[in-house]
């Protein structure tokens, strides 16, 4: 353990807590980034206090000579106040620049009482107040971090989710499955649609899947093959496949793009292709005596 | 016959049982069991159950297709029953769709054409 030169800091922390508490919320306040309508002035106080308190006891034991690395055990319990407040704070909106702002805001105060306590060495004062402004800087850099973190976490997730949600297999009737495609059609896409159908027909023990292409947008050579290697696959399994949601202007694109669809049964539309489904399973959709007067 | 494969007779229909631990020299008698038991049996119908199969290769598809080509020279109407969406997806990675072949869910949608058509 160095006896580090951070001490004025630290003691001035000890001794003085609740002045620069004051002194980080009033320069927060005057920055812009107090955010008044988001926290109460006792919470906002209350989150600062709660790293304050943890900042200052990793202080009292942090080695200057290394460099301020902020995953080391010794500042885990700062990391763990900083990432609830940060948590908490941008679940309200709060912006990444201004939680940055946030915690740099506590520098100029620091400075200032630096400066008052420190006036007979100019040369300590110029030291503490590098250090002090390093382990700071460090902060702001680790919240920039949480943030990215977060962020790509998030993207993950609604990757994940829209994946999930985009290929859907519902089921018609009896025997009869349906999967309606929106959007684009990728790779990655046409393996997951593939993948959910196949299961689904063993799942339900379905003769006849309806692959509905209304919803998306383009059809080209490659949706096409995906669209034609699902069909075969459906088949293999002893299912059919009827692909339906075929506009005049996809029929005519597919012409063109000279793609044969081989013996792969198409609908221009959902509802034909439901009854071609019924058909196929021995179901027969009538109309009840009609009673209307 | 060997144990990686069964053929049993139900009703006049010759169901084809495939072990997963099938190898090639399995198979190859296995096509030459089959062809023999169909002209002996004089049967109209086969059902090959792969059910069991988890794995497949371009050889096992290729096989696949030809047991179904032979059934059909020698009169049988072939089903291949019970694909897993594993083995159905590989094959159409491979490109082997098995165009001439008939498929069915299981051994009884299968059994059900059959006797639809009269061949069972």
């Amino acid at each position: 353990m160095t006896v580090a030169p951070t001490t004025e800091v630290s003691r001035l922390l000890r001794e003085d807590f609740d002045s620069v508490l004051d002194a980080w919320f009033a320069t927060q306040k005057r920055e812009g980034v107090r955010r008044p309508d988001l926290f109460s002035d006792r919470e906002s106080r209350r989150q600062l206090a709660d790293l304050l308190r943890a900042f200052s006891e990793a202080l009292a034991r942090i080695d200057l000579d290394a460099p301020v690395d902020i995953e080391a055990e010794i500042w885990s319990d700062l990391r763990l106040a900083l990432s609830e407040i940060t948590l908490v704070r941008t679940e309200r909106g709060v912006a990444p620049w201004e939680m940055t702002a946030f915690v740099l805001a506590l520098k100029q105060p620091v400075f200032e009482m630096l400066q008052k306590r420190l006036t007979g060495t100019p040369e300590q004062l110029l030291q503490e107040a590098a250090n002090f402004g390093r382990i700071v800087d460090a902060f702001a850099m680790h919240i920039n971090e949480y943030f990215i973190a977060e962020r790509d976490e998030i993207i993950e997730r609604q990757r994940a989710e829209m994946m999930e949600l985009s290929t859907p297999v519902v089921q018609l009737w009896e025997r009869v499955l349906t999967i309606p495609l929106i959007g684009t059609l990728d790779s990655m896409r046409a393996q997951e649609v593939m993948e959910n159908l196949l299961n689904a027909i063993v799942e339900h023990s379905a003769e006849v899947v309806i692959v509905d292409i209304t919803g998306v947008r383009v059809v080209d050579t490659q949706v096409a093959q995906h669209l034609l290697r699902t069909a075969a696959a459906v088949r293999l399994m002893g299912a059919e496949a009827i692909i339906s949601g075929i506009s005049p202007k996809i029929a005519q694109t597919m012409v063109e793009l000279g793609v044969d669809v081989g013996e792969v049964t198409t609908r221009p539309t959902i509802r034909a292709a439901l009854d071609e489904a019924f058909r196929r399973v021995g179901f027969r959709i009538g109309r009840v005596e009609d009673t209307r007067v | 016959m060997s144990e990686a494969a069964s053929i049993y007779t139900v009703d006049k229909v010759l169901l084809v049982a495939i072990r997963d631990n099938i190898t090639d020299t399995d198979i190859i008698n296995l096509q030459e069991d089959l062809s023999e038991r169909i002209v002996n049996e004089a049967a109209r119908g086969v059902v090959i159950d792969i059910a069991a199969l988890e794995i497949v290769d371009t050889f096992v598809g290729r096989i696949l297709a030809q047991l179904s080509s032979i059934s059909r020279l020698l009169a049988a109407e072939t089903y291949i029953v019970g694909m897993r969406p594993a083995v159905a997806m590989t094959l159409v990675e491979l490109g082997m769709d098995l165009p001439g072949s008939k498929t069915a869910l299981s051994l009884s949608h299968a059994l059900r054409s059959l006797k639809a058509k009269g061949l069972a």
